[in-house]
């Protein structure tokens, strides 16, 4: 009879397991284009429906599009290796669809907030849910054509960062600009987990 | 009843108002699953064909177990087949409790993340 729930100790064949890495950011600053810069496949669109209580919490003075009963999220993908696959979703970025959010956050590697200096307010939100639930993040400044270039600590400055959340100057079309953006992500959280280790007094399990 | 018409000229929703049949419609009203809660990046791989016979299952399910016979998550399932996540998380659990797919839930949604899944993703970052 075939098992149809998966047992981490029985050592099921190769079937890849996966792991997630969000992209956030305000409406229009480049979340979709970051992710097809290192995807293996063009971002793909994936929908949830509005659930009741989803529309209950509407506020229409945030809306800046039309009024739709469902929420799109962008993604991409990228196979580690034969057990491993990561996903990159770009998370939607209007406030009302933070209850998304709980469920993209849940078990994610960490965030990139992408921020235009233009426009910095609209990263607040998403710098505000992170922070508030100790995912680790990093924040990547897309550096747009005729935006005015900023010192990365101008930046957390007016952001009101924490001085360990890594600030990188990039360029969301740019894959070499990406990998450096995730990989100081992938550092920190690595870091962060390590700290809170240590913190709960566990010792370290080589895995 | 049906917004557009066949070959006519009167159509009444453009595709930004969504799907003209109403998604849970293919789940017979259903929107939870039975039996497995899928996160979105649950890989799902096809170990079964469908027998004709199953009167329970529709041909979005069998579009599932074809796309599936290679591992795919909740959230491409949904985005190859232009399913909401929702319905296709009750055709998941359709196919579970059949016996269709396996279904693998992520590394770390509820534990830490092991030391070594963050050098491996590192690793193959820096070799894109």
């Amino acid at each position: 009879m075939p098992s149809t729930s998966f047992d981490p100790r029985a050592g099921l064949p190769a079937v890849p397991r996966a792991t997630k890495i969000l992209i956030a950011g305000g409406f229009g600053v480049g979340k979709t284009t970051l992710v097809g810069a290192v995807s293996e496949v063009q971002p793909l669109r994936t929908e949830e429906v509005l659930t009741e209580a989803g529309v209950g919490i509407d506020n229409v003075d945030l809306v800046q599009e039309k009024s739709t009963t469902t929420v799109a999220m962008d993604f991409g993908r990228i196979t580690i290796n034969d057990a491993l696959v990561l996903y990159l979703f770009g998370t939607p970025g209007q406030q009302r669809f933070l209850f998304v959010w709980d469920e993209l956050a849940l078990g994610a590697l960490g965030a990139v907030v992408l921020a235009d200096t233009r426009r910095l307010r609209d990263s607040f939100p998403s710098i505000d849910y992170f922070e508030e639930r100790d995912i680790p993040f990093v924040v990547g400044v897309n550096c747009f054509e005729g935006a005015q270039r900023y010192r990365t600590e101008e930046v957390r400055g007016a952001l009101a960062l924490d001085h360990e959340v890594p600030v990188i100057l990039c360029d969301a079309r740019d894959r070499g600009s990406v990998k450096d953006v995730l990989i100081a992500l992938l550092r920190h959280a690595q870091t962060v987990a390590k700290q809170r280790r240590e913190a709960a007094g566990s010792p370290t399990i080589p895995a | 009843m049906a917004s557009n018409f066949e070959g006519g000229h009167e159509v009444w929703a453009d595709a930004d108002a969504g799907p003209v049949v109403r998604p849970y419609a293919m789940t017979r009203g259903r929107t939870q699953p039975i039996g497995h809660d899928f996160d979105l990046i649950s890989l799902v791989t096809s170990i079964g064909s469908i027998v004709s016979a199953d009167v329970g299952l529709g041909p979005e399910h069998e579009a599932i177990v074809k796309l599936c016979w290679r591992a795919n998550s909740v959230a491409e399932i949904s985005a190859h087949l232009e399913l909401p996540v929702g319905v296709v998380r009750v055709m998941l659990g359709d196919l579970l409790n059949r016996g269709l797919i396996v279904v693998h839930d992520p590394v770390s949604a509820t534990e830490p993340t092991p030391d070594d899944i963050y050098d491996a993703v590192i690793d193959a970052i820096h070799k894109l």
